[in-house]
């Protein structure tokens, strides 16, 4: 049995266990040195996931590849950046408590985990490794109502749609007989007749991972939750774990479920209409600068289904490069968020960023990148991310969907320029507290990202390349 | 074993955990009452799942449902001593566990 397999998730999950026994023995308050430790737990499992070997372990439950690679490095740069953010504000905020680096780190673990799932045992226990250690992040402001508040909602919500998978998961297994991705591809295309039940199963597991990814209509939570939950939390939560689920549904979908296409297509097709156009519309009354960017994460996972609806490898690659794209972008806009602060307390209105084009030009330039970017403006990351999945989704002969996404862009670009316009035409009110020299890191080196994403379109595209070819093999 | 038991089909157990389901997911967004009772119905859920992977794994004669139902168990055991913790951190901060009462944001 090559073991060496899971090698990064082992690694990742003993330092996790190191990290929290040295937490609980020390003396002083370890918080800092704990969260150094965890980054570079982090770093060092990311040389390990690209030194990793390929194939199928462990009584065939667990898979190496391009694919798991591609995914795997992502979550840890999306949980690494997050924790960059939070070692400032959880300080601030009074939160410092070491179990915050430990509880990220499981829940990356979770992640990866999913990102290497070769059968739907793996698919379920990654998927609640992730969401258990997430609940409690988002009560972890635990004094603070709004806190406690989005981990109960979360709680509730995540759970049933855990529940509802499990559900699914069982219905496939007794229909096609088997667990593992490779006996059910087999099953699938054998059978000239796909049996009713396994039908549900497949949409019941894809309700529950929409609703991970929080594509509309399973969307409910996600202002809330968004809302509530510490902001370095919410930049987790809207990057590693989205991605790690969208892993799972392109390895399910175009894997095991790949010969059933036309089964799931059509929804996966209406799901990604609805949320691109739900995400546009009901961004545009928010007034909180959390809120708007869950409706824009709605609105994004909308277009990553895009490529996914495409059921093609040009689809798959799209949704990829997608997913790169946005969590970058997403991290560098939470670490301007979590820069609002005034006085020492933060502030999260979309007015309280009036003037910041005067008061700190830096990370208003910043802002406005990730604001044009998220609209798909040329030469920025998001426009390469948009164009791909569009010219996929044109080619797949889905112009309708390509219709409704460009439409819905059209209507979100009136949201993000809105930011834009109060952060550089507005009176300017007072300027924020000066921002840990960590935050500003992670706002300039985001905006570089994706301010010239074009210098990196090559070696993204050609991972995302080898990695969507692994789905079709 | 008593006589008949072995010769139950496979439908019963699939009526069972349907019905479990139902149930489940009706608790949730029926209940105005509060919120142990939607944690009650998770757990149904959870169950429904269960019985449908020991059903299935019998009937097919391949252990691995059975393996993965104790992962499910372990999975539901600490699932529920998240949610306790959670409801315990609202309850102290809010001072009632009403399911009506978790309305501060909205929009």
């Amino acid at each position: 049995m090559n073991w060496t397999l899971a090698l990064p998730e082992i690694v990742l999950s003993v330092s996790g266990l190191a990290i929290l026994v040295f937490g609980v023995l020390q003396r002083r308050d370890p918080t800092q040195v704990c969260s150094l430790l965890t980054l570079a737990a982090f770093v060092l499992t990311g040389v390990l996931v690209l030194l990793a070997p390929d194939g199928i372990g462990y009584n065939s439950v667990f898979v190496g590849d391009d694919f798991a690679r591609y995914m795997k490095i992502l979550s840890l740069a999306g949980a690494a950046l997050s924790l960059i953010l939070s070692m400032d504000y959880n300080r601030r905020e009074g939160i410092g408590r070491f179990e915050f680096p430990v509880l990220l780190l499981f829940s990356t673990v979770g992640t990866m985990v999913m990102a290497s799932s070769e059968n739907l045992m793996t698919l379920y226990i990654g998927l609640e490794l992730q969401s258990l250690a997430i609940y409690i992040l988002c009560a972890f402001d635990r004094d603070r109502l709004g806190s406690a508040e989005a981990g109960l909602k979360y709680f509730v919500l995540g759970s049933l749609a855990s529940g509802l998978l499990l559900y699914g998961v069982s219905l496939v297994f007794g229909f096609a007989g088997t667990m593992e991705y490779r006996g059910l591809q087999a099953a699938l295309s054998a059978s000239a007749e796909i049996p009713t039940g396994l039908v549900i199963g497949i949409v019941f597991i894809i309700v529950g991972l929409a609703f991970k990814v929080s594509a509309v209509p399973f969307h409910m939570w996600t202002p809330d939750v968004y809302q509530g939950a510490p902001p370095p939390v919410t930049s987790f939560m809207a990057g590693a774990p989205k991605i790690a689920a969208f892993a799972l549904l392109l390895r399910v979908m175009a894997g095991p479920f790949g010969t059933a296409s036309h089964q799931w297509q059509l929804l996966i097709e209406l799901i990604s209409m609805a949320s691109m156009l739900f995400g546009a519309l009901a961004a545009i009354p928010q007034t909180s600068i959390k809120r708007l960017m869950a409706y824009s994460s709605i609105g994004h996972m909308g277009y990553a289904l895009m490529g996914l609806a495409a059921a093609t490898p040009a689809g798959m690659r799209g949704t990829l490069i997608y997913l790169a794209v946005y969590l970058f972008m997403n991290a560098g806009t939470f670490a301007v968020i979590v820069a609002m602060r005034r006085r020492g307390r933060p502030v999260e209105r979309i007015a309280d960023l009036a003037g910041l084009g005067r008061t700190d030009p830096g990370l208003a330039l910043a802002m406005a990148i990730f604001m044009f970017s998220m609209i798909g403006v040329p030469p920025l990351s998001g426009f390469f991310g948009k164009l791909l999945v569009f010219s996929a989704a044109l080619q797949a002969g889905l112009p309708v969907l390509v219709v409704v996404g460009i439409v819905s862009s059209v209507i979100g670009a009136y949201y993000y320029l809105r930011v834009v316009k109060v952060m550089y035409f507005d009176v300017a009110t007072a300027a924020f507290d000066r921002p840990a020299a960590s935050v500003s890191l992670v706002s300039a080196g985001m905006g570089l990202v994706t301010g010239l994403f074009i210098l990196l379109l090559g070696p993204v595209s050609s991972a995302a390349q080898a990695a969507a070819a692994v789905l079709f093999r | 074993m008593l006589p008949g038991i072995a010769n139950v089909g496979l439908g019963p157990y699939l009526t069972v955990s349907a019905a479990l389901l139902v149930l489940g997911v009706f608790g949730i967004f029926l209940n105005r009452k509060n919120v142990i009772t939607i944690m009650m119905s998770i757990e149904l859920i959870l169950l429904a799942g269960e019985i449908n992977l020991v059903a299935f794994s019998s009937a097919l004669g391949d252990l691995s449902g059975q393996v993965f139902t104790l992962f499910v168990l372990t999975v539901a055991a600490a699932e529920a001593a998240i949610g306790l913790a959670i409801v315990t951190v609202y309850f102290r901060n809010r001072g009632s566990i009403q399911v009506e009462d978790v309305t501060l944001m909205k929009g």
